[in-house]
């Protein structure tokens, strides 16, 4: 077996590889530390560089020459990167217009590094790892990037990755690949419109795909670099350094080196939160001497940082809302990326949508406890994929003739005997596509009359409140929502054509075939009798 | 479940006039998944969705297929390789053919580890005494299953293995027939490659083509010269007696055992030398090798003798040319000899005539008048022809023409005024 195609997630704050191994099952390889997920932090001290979890703890001691959350920077020009990402740790300079850091070396020698090279050797680094992991040289790769990512960052990344050995293979878009693993593991045959909402450390971004036949279409994106984890991070801070402040008349805001302290320690209190009800911080020395030490409850902390959740929230509200659709046209949420872990923002999500939608995040036991490592499993299932095919096919497969595909934009299906719509061919089907119905009590002669669908919100008022509400858990949506209940209803459309079936024995299957050219076929074979009635426009 | 509505109108399809579908959206779909791989296949060849299915299906079938199988299996016997195993006495195992009995009769030394394992699972499945008597069979015909456990036992101990392999003479590749009609690298080629399992020394260089370097000929032939052998005999031994009654006749016999085993280590060495060194003398590239040495060196004689052989042709030019110089050289003198007596010879026939005519001038000026006088004009005219030089000769004997007495005269003058003549003699002219 030549050496296998590693699949990379590439965060801004942490980044994960992943392989199919032999078993033919994902694997997501940790670093030698131990780290499955490793944080995409550089730090220098003296000659050495560290990488991953052990540059993080350099946040603290060596922040000048710690690089941090540099994955956005690349392929921009300086000015349109936002120094303030970086305010905690080796400061963004401008080399040639382009971003970079200064940092210093050895004995005290400053070096300028572009963000070109800080990727490379970040990328070599996760290289490094993987091949130690399976024990053979790796020499390609697929990248998730988020969808957002111009040619230029492509590029860039392209080049950067060259620079350590290393082939780009494709890019995948980031909420594709988790759902692509989401959907490896859990299969779901149906029909259905997903959102993939990543929230990672310091940017979120959400789309949302529809698949149909297992193609995945993406219908809208958001994005919002002002929001992720480190946002709730803030928050806990921000309650811990006024906790502590009333406690010791000190204040550890005025410190950076005691920020670091305090944030390193709060994200590792979030994390225990994620798990457990309650969780303790303790530093020693956070300021002028004093030592802090406290316990906290998950109540507590999802209080601390409603405000957060409720823009995680709105987010996702609003990426439905740029594809035009209503939430009652989802029917999940895939949670992906670090804060996925938090159930409060599962929690808060089940209660924005309606019950049929699935809220895929790390407590639901139809999703994986993983989340943060979505994105790298679908980078590797995809690299398995393509390695069966060779460069030429791959090639082609991703022309624009191809990619570029379209869509139904309304349902196709038949009426019933109640003349009630029932769609076969959803909206946002990609052509060509075929779909099969079975009804298999079907009998006798039988009219199939094939509409268009439409398709409509009804709001309808209900007496009693079914649902009790939690005080503290819902206070924002406890308002609206008990009172109306609100349901998708499909009506017919335009009819495009009947079709008459005599004498149908023992149940029907009907094809709907939309060709190329968006030629529609409807085919009724009856079981028993193999009789066909074909009808095209 | 829903129902469809009965039948209103006629069987068949029923196009809605002017029904046409919404238009459609661009969009790009994520190029990732199967099913987009598909969905791109599908777009670029053009494929409808029946012809599609079924390309899939015969993939699928085809992968299961491919998947299912273990490659080793493949390389197994499907049957027993001899069925003469089947009846073959448990007791005299060592005579069976333990591969064959494993199903290895194709891989032989070959098999690794892994091959014996597998290979001796399938066989037990096959031939245990449980199965077989399940099938019919009599509990007691469990020979074959002994001698597959037996084999099992030999193969999967190396050193018991290494024994077994050293004599199982079933992996020989026999060389050629000498008188026969063959492809050396076809019928040596796997000579060499099945008595490479015995050297101690990997990687063993292989017999190679037409193609081989000199270089590797020569490495090949001083490896197989210098051919390190793990080969043994110990596998043929006559059973040792294990009771202890008899010391000396074990003794004997373990002695008789070493003395035979040695000797077929030599045999075998010396066969082995044999077989290199026929090979050897059958190698064509060793012959052109040779042939092209000798025209090699034949060419560096003839580069180095290129000076000597020079200096000689220099030499015998030079020689050349000095001789035809000469004899041109001779020729040469020899033509102006000739010429040179030829000139003379005229000169002399010139003087001759020229005396003649002058002597026979008077007479043909009958005399001048004095025909009386003549016996002294002859006489005188004959001294002055005698003393006469040759250009005087031939001033005289072209003036006679024109004027014949004047002519003496004025020669006698001269004569006598130069004191040739005494003037007495030629008192005719003057």
């Amino acid at each position: 077996m030549s050496s296998p195609v590693i699949g990379i997630s590439f965060g801004n704050t942490s980044s994960s590889i992943a392989y199919i191994n032999p078993k033919n099952d994902v694997d997501v390889i940790a670093n030698p530390d131990g780290e499955r997920s490793i944080p995409s932090v550089l730090s220098y001290v003296g000659e050495d560089e560290y990488h991953g979890g052990q540059a993080v703890q350099q946040l603290v001691r060596n922040p000048k020459n710690t690089i941090i959350n540099f994955r956005d920077f690349i392929g921009l020009p300086f000015s349109e990167c936002d120094a303030t990402k970086c305010a905690n740790s080796a400061p963004i300079i401008d080399i040639d217009g382009k971003a970079g850091f200064a940092i210093t070396r050895g004995e005290g020698v400053e070096e300028k590094i572009t963000v070109d090279e800080v990727v490379s050797r970040h990328l070599n680094r996760l290289k490094l790892a993987a091949e130690d992991y399976i024990g053979t040289k790796i020499s390609q790769a697929v990248l998730t990037i988020p969808t957002n990512f111009t040619g230029e960052q492509k590029s860039a990344l392209i080049a950067s990755a060259a620079k350590v050995g290393l082939k780009i293979v494709q890019f995948v878009n980031e909420p594709s690949a988790a759902l692509l693993a989401h959907l490896e593991a859990f299969p779901n045959e149906k029909d259905a419109n997903y959102v993939v909402a990543d929230f990672g450390g310091v940017r979120s971004d959400a789309a949302v795909i529809a698949v149909r036949n297992g193609v995945f279409t993406i219908l809208a994106t958001a994005h919002n670099t002002a929001l992720g984890g480190d946002n709730l991070d803030d928050a806990l801070i921000e309650y811990f350094a006024k906790d502590f402040q009333k406690k010791t008349q000190s204040n550890p805001r005025k410190n950076a080196r005691s920020m670091a302290k305090l944030r390193v320690n709060s994200i590792t209190t979030k994390k225990t939160l994620s798990n457990a009800t309650s969780g303790t911080i303790s530093i020693d020395s956070l300021a002028d001497g004093f030592d802090y030490h406290t316990s906290i409850n998950r109540m507590r902390f999802e209080l601390t940082a409603n405000k957060v959740f409720g823009q995680f929230s709105a987010f996702i509200e609003l990426v439905i809302s740029k594809a035009n659709l209503d939430l009652l046209d989802i029917d999940a949420v895939l949670l992906t990326g670090g804060v996925a872990f938090t159930p409060k923002l599962s929690s808060n999500l089940e209660f924005l949508f309606p019950e049929s939608v699935e809220i895929l995040s790390a407590q639901n036991k139809n999703s994986s406890s993983n989340p943060n490592e979505l994105s790298s499993s679908g980078a590797a299932l995809q690299a398995r994929l393509i390695s069966a095919y060779d460069d030429d096919e791959l090639a082609e497969a991703l022309q624009p003739v191809v990619v570029n595909t379209q869509h139904t934009s309304k349902p196709i299906g038949f009426a019933d005997s109640e003349g009630n719509f029932h769609p076969v061919l959803l909206a946002e089907s990609s052509f060509p596509v075929q779909k099969k119905v079975t009804l298999k009590s079907a009998q006798g002669n039988l009219l199939l009359s094939i509409y268009e669908g439409e398709h409509k919100i009804v709001e309808k008022t209900i007496e009693s409140e079914a649902k009790e509400a939690d005080d503290e858990d819902s206070e924002e949506y406890s308002d609206d929502e008990p009172e109306v209940v609100r349901e998708k209803i499909y009506s017919l459309g335009a009819k495009l054509m009947d079709l008459g079936i005599k004498d149908v024995k023992g149940g029907l299957e009907i094809a709907f075939n939309l060709n190329k050219d968006g030629k529609l076929r409807v085919t009724a074979r009856d079981l028993k009798s193999t009789n066909v009635v074909k009808g095209e426009l | 479940m829903f129902t469809l509505p009965s039948l209103t109108v006629e069987a068949g399809a029923h196009v809605a006039s002017g029904a046409k579908l919404s238009a459609p959206i661009r969009r790009p779909v994520e190029p990732v998944g199967k099913a987009f791989m598909h969905h791109a296949q599908r777009t670029l060849r053009n494929h409808t969705w029946s012809e599609f299915e079924k390309l899939e299906a015969e993939r699928n079938v085809k992968n299961v297929e491919e998947n299912n199988v273990d490659p080793d299996e493949l390389l197994f016997d499907t049957d027993l390789a001899d069925p003469s195993l089947l009846t073959h006495d448990p007791r005299d195992w060592k005579t069976a053919d333990l591969y064959a009995a494993m199903g290895l009769s194709k891989l032989r030394y070959r098999a690794n580890d892994t091959q014996v394992i597998k290979a001796h699972r399938k066989q037990v499945l096959k031939y245990h005494p449980d199965k077989t008597s399940a099938e019919g069979g009599s509990l007691d015909q469990d020979g074959i299953f002994k001698i597959i456990q037996k084999a099992f036992e030999t193969l999967t101990d190396s050193t018991k293995r290494a024994q077994y392999d050293s004599c199982d003479f079933q992996a020989d590749v026999l060389p050629p027939k000498k008188s026969g009609d063959y492809d050396f690298y076809e019928a040596w080629g796997p000579v060499f490659v099945s008595e490479a399992r015995f050297s101690k020394k990997s990687p063993v260089p292989t017999l190679g083509d037409a193609k081989s370097s000199k270089k590797e000929v020569e490495e090949f032939y001083a490896f197989w010269h210098r051919f390190d052998s793990w080969r043994s005999f110990e596998f043929l031994d006559e059973d040792v007696p294990d009771d202890s009654s008899n010391r000396d006749h074990k003794r004997y016999i373990e002695k008789k055992n070493t003395a035979a085993r040695n000797k077929k280590k030599t045999a075998d060495n010396a066969r082995l030398v044999k077989l290199v060194e026929r090979a050897m003398n059958e190698d064509p590239r060793i012959k052109m090798f040779k042939e092209e040495e000798k025209k090699e060196k034949a060419r560096k004689k003839w580069e180095r003798e290129a000076g000597a052989r020079a200096e000689a042709e220099v030499k015998a030019k030079a020689e050349a040319d000095a001789k035809a110089k000469a004899e041109e050289e001779a020729k040469n003198a020899a033509d102006a000899k000739a010429s040179k007596k030829k000139s003379k010879e005229a000169a002399k026939a010139a003087k001759k005539k020229n005396k003649r005519a002058i002597r026979n001038a008077a007479k043909e000026a009958d005399y001048f008048g004095d025909i009386d006088k003549a016996a002294a004009i002859d006489e005188q005219i004959a001294l002055i022809v005698d003393s006469l030089d040759d250009d005087q000769l031939v001033e005289v004997a072209d003036k006679i023409k024109t004027d014949a007495k004047t002519a003496l005269q004025t020669i006698a003058k001269t004569l006598t005024d130069s004191n040739k003549l005494p003037a007495s003699v030629l008192s005719y002219f003057l």
